[in-house]
């Protein structure tokens, strides 16, 4: 198996979403090589990091503004259709 | 329960993800809000195209990510932002510098420091392979229901997922690479 080929089946390797002997046949690839193995790590480690992110919670007066906005908006709309 | 009732208490159960997805695609809060409410409203409007053939909530994003992208080709009105904007070719993907992370990179940053990187990082993506990121990788949607959300196929989806994770990793690696004389796990 080349770098190449390796890469190309990163997504499913990481989602563990293919069969057991292509499975074997990469990690004999990671075994000997340096460049892919880390490859293979970070990039596990991008998804966890942005996974466990807690980046873009809104605060609690914003989600209140949202809520309220979303409500009265159905409300209008309904009031709208059933005038 | 009327649909009307059962519509808003469903929205309010997932106002939360549609959010995240929404500010993820858009880097800005008050978009975000602006385009989950027009989703709701859109989606309380269209409720009976709802087929009922894939889950609500996939509908729903599906309903957020077109606002999403309508809002991102008002703000850059000379170019046209579509999820079929794709990067040419593979060696973009392909990893530019391979070196090892340390080993918590999490925590060479301050908690804003590390906000502020993973957000420009991740706005930094073609829209296209942006929204596969967010919707798989964070949103933890399927692949198939990614597919379904985007009128992608799956092999699409995994190829643009596969480019965007790589992107990422190559583009946090300036931060998060093992400095010198820094040990090994």
């Amino acid at each position: 198996m080349t770098c190449s080929e390796f890469l190309q089946e990163l997504t499913d390797y990481l989602d563990n979403t293919m069969d057991q002997r292509t499975r074997a046949e990469l990690e004999d690839h990671l075994q000997w090589c340096h460049n892919c193995y880390v490859v293979c790590n970070t990039t596990k480690r991008t998804i966890e990091i942005y996974r466990d992110s807690q980046l873009f919670e809104l605060p609690d007066d914003l989600r209140n503004r949202l809520r309220t906005a979303i409500i009265g908006k159905c409300k209008q709309h309904k009031a709208n259709t059933e005038a | 329960m009327s649909n009307d009732d059962w519509l808003t208490e469903y929205f309010e159960a997932e106002r939360g993800r549609l959010q995240s997805l929404a500010y993820r695609m858009l880097g800005s809060r008050g978009d975000a809000e602006d385009v989950v409410q027009d989703a709701f409203l859109k989606a309380f409007q269209n409720l009976g195209q709802f087929q009922g053939q894939s889950k609500f909530y996939t509908w729903l994003v599906r309903i957020a990510v077109n606002e999403a992208l309508m809002r991102l080709r008002r703000r850059r009105p000379e170019r046209m932002v579509s999820l079929d904007e794709d990067v040419k070719t593979e060696e973009d993907s392909m990893p530019r510098e391979v070196a090892d992370w340390s080993p918590n990179p999490e925590q060479l940053y301050s908690q804003a420091e590390l906000k502020d990187i993973l957000s420009k990082t991740v706005q930094g993506l073609p829209p296209g392979f942006r929204t596969v990121f967010v919707l798989r990788d964070v949103e933890g949607l399927s692949t198939e229901e990614t597919a379904e959300a985007l009128s992608l196929s799956v092999p699409a989806v995994k190829s643009r997922l596969l480019r965007a994770r790589l992107q990422l990793r190559d583009r946090l690696n300036k931060f998060f690479k093992r400095r010198d004389g820094e040990s090994k796990q």
